[in-house]
């Protein structure tokens, strides 16, 4: 076993109720080895690097097909990596979140491969459709390359909603989890967006944080999920209705960063009294200063 | 029932026909390469499915099936000749098959129709369009020709035509194009690139063709039996190693240093998947493959093993 592979993890990958073959791999290419390396990374991250504080886990199903479905926070897939991060350590049995990528990753070297080793497949309805009839659990950020797009004072809005996800949750009958996501926006305080240099790259854009690239910083996250929605139809209803469902979950959402926002700030808050009254009780040396 | 099948002659074909006639059919094969140890039992024509003596044996022989195995999926063959085989031939079955009484067609096509692309989804449904055709060139014939036999299900009402689009097979003959870019010792990949491969063994393919036969089945079907692996995986387990090679360097290299030669086109299906789902076959038929991935790779490896 590789020494970036922690073993406890890699039980934990074995608990996941996927159907691996003998190499380890499910039929869309996700691979046992690759998740524990890479669960492995992203425990230092949600554990150690940022501080995540999930509430309401105990609304994703734990078996069955559904759908996270939130907002984007953040120029880099931090919030993407951090729901999945947290559906795999806080849910018993652990579960993998499928997300679907932006199609540049596909065809850039290696991300399309290690996206793909994770369950993380392009962003297709044919392919969204599958895994709910296989009884996956499906992440999806209606806002699209829109929603990594905003700016550091737009980081708690929200951008347009697509529809599609509402017109297949309707076909397929799957459950909507809806799911507010803050302090990607902090993490990686996006100034402006690189159009040029995204062409260059083959990405729709790179984003520009005050410290050049988009390293994300340590700040606190926060992470809250909501019961399930569910929406009865065929997913062939007019313009209209679905307009109105999908209204329905971008509200919910938005009360969800809201929730989120008010958690974080006493959270940060709290923190900085206890910080204070250490600094009041030691010598006032150079303690960790969280952001915003 | 007397089954006549144009392209015995080729590792599948023959497969597919012993299988026949162990089932107690009564098999009659069309092919212009010569099958030398053919079983006592197989009436064997050794003509151009293209010329008149095919229609010959369709007229005297009367066979109540064909089962359409005659089209050239290597890329070696001369690309003109090739066309004229592929599409020239199929046109010739069906042609025959309406002139002589013929109850049922089965088209034998390959999953490569869908093609490989960054966008296209995971796994292919029947009603996706064959995006091979600008992918992949110059598999673009084997798409005419399937897309013609599909044309067979409304232009020849009085036919049951079926169109099963087969992954790629592998197992202990080494035939097929994924055995052929499997045959030697290093197998190159794009760096970066690990695409899944769907195969099956090749007695699981001539079992669901067969089984397509006996159940009459009318329509375009998928045919896949153990999920997909990725690329990496695959040579692994077939024994050999993966040289994964920058884009550029990959395209330079082919052909050269004992790595298989492939035309341009081959490269996107080295770098992303074609997969298909194939339940609406399964659903028809009742079919289950009885080797798995696994078993199927170790066929291969143990039939062409690396020594030294």
């Amino acid at each position: 076993m590789s020494l970036l592979i922690d073993p406890e993890i890699a039980a934990r990958v074995d608990r996941l109720e996927l159907p691996f073959n003998r190499y380890g791999v499910d039929p869309y290419g996700a691979s046992k080895d690759h998740l524990a390396r890479s669960f492995t990374a992203l425990r230092f991250f949600y554990r150690h690097y940022f501080t995540v504080g999930v509430e309401g886990i105990h609304h994703v199903p734990v078996r069955g097909r559904a759908m996270l479905v939130g907002n984007h926070s953040g120029g880099v897939a931090v919030d993407g990596a951090m729901v999945f991060t947290s559906c795999f350590f806080e849910l018993e049995p652990p579960r993998l979140a499928q997300g679907m990528a932006e199609k540049f990753m596909a065809k850039t070297p290696f991300m399309g491969l290690f996206a793909q080793r994770a369950g993380q497949l392009t962003g297709l309805v044919e392919t969204a459709e599958h895994l709910l009839h296989d009884e996956r659990l499906l992440m999806i950020f209606p806002e699209g390359a829109r929603g990594t797009a905003k700016l550091y004072p737009e980081r708690n809005t929200l951008v347009h909603f697509g529809s599609g996800f509402m017109r297949l949750a309707m076909k397929t009958r799957t459950p909507i989890i809806p799911f507010g996501f803050v302090g990607g926006g902090e993490a990686i305080p996006t100034i402006a967006n690189s159009y040029t240099l995204g062409k260059l790259i083959g990405a729709p854009y790179v984003p520009i944080t005050p410290w050049g690239v988009a390293v994300p910083a340590p700040v606190r996250l926060e992470l809250t999920y909501s019961e399930a929605m569910t929406f009865e139809g065929t997913g062939t209803e007019e313009d209209e209705v679905i307009e109105r469902y999908v209204e329905q979950v971008k509200q919910r959402i938005a009360g969800l960063i809201e929730e989120g926002r008010q958690r974080r700030r006493k959270a940060l808050a709290w923190s900085r009294s206890t910080e204070d009254e250490a600094r009041l009780g030691a010598e006032p040396s150079g303690t960790k200063e969280e952001q915003r | 029932m007397r089954v006549l099948i144009p392209g015995i002659g080729g590792v599948l074909g023959r497969i597919v026909a012993r299988r026949l006639l162990e089932q107690g059919h009564e098999v009659i094969g069309i092919d212009r390469r010569p099958w030398h140890d053919a079983p006592a039992g197989i009436e064997l024509y050794n003509v151009d499915i293209r010329k008149r003596a095919a229609e010959d044996v369709f007229r005297k022989r009367r066979p109540q099936a064909v089962i359409h195995m005659a089209t050239v999926t290597h890329l070696v063959e001369r690309t003109e000749e090739r066309f004229r085989i592929n599409l020239g031939g199929t046109r010739a079955v069906f042609e025959h098959c309406r002139d002589w009484g013929v109850e049922h067609a089965i088209f034998v096509g390959r999953h490569t129709y869908y093609g490989a692309a960054a966008d296209s989804p995971l796994y292919h449904k029947e009603e996706d369009p064959p995006m091979a055709v600008t992918t992949f060139p110059e598999l673009s014939d084997l798409v005419a020709a399937d897309l013609y036999a599909c044309t067979a299900l409304w232009r020849l009402p009085n036919l049951c035509t079926t169109v099963l689009r087969m992954v790629y097979t592998l197992g202990p003959t080494g035939h097929g194009t994924l055995a052929t870019f499997l045959r030697g010792r290093h197998v190159p990949m794009v760096l970066g690139f690990d695409p899944l491969f769907h195969f099956m063994h090749e007695e699981d393919v001539a079992a669901a063709i067969c089984l397509a036969l006996e159940k009459r089945l009318q329509g375009v079907y998928n045919v896949a039996g153990p999920q997909p692996v990725p690329l990496s995986v695959v040579v692994r387990g077939t024994g050999r190693s993966p040289i994964p090679l920058p884009e550029i360097a990959f395209r330079a290299a082919l052909g050269r240093f004992g790595l298989p030669k492939l035309p341009p086109g081959a490269l996107a299906h080295i770098k992303y998947p074609v997969v298909v789902d194939s339940e609406a076959f399964r659903a028809a038929t009742g079919f289950v493959h009885q080797v798995d991935e696994v078993r199927a790779m170790e066929a291969f490896r143990d039939a062409f093993p690396i020594r030294g």
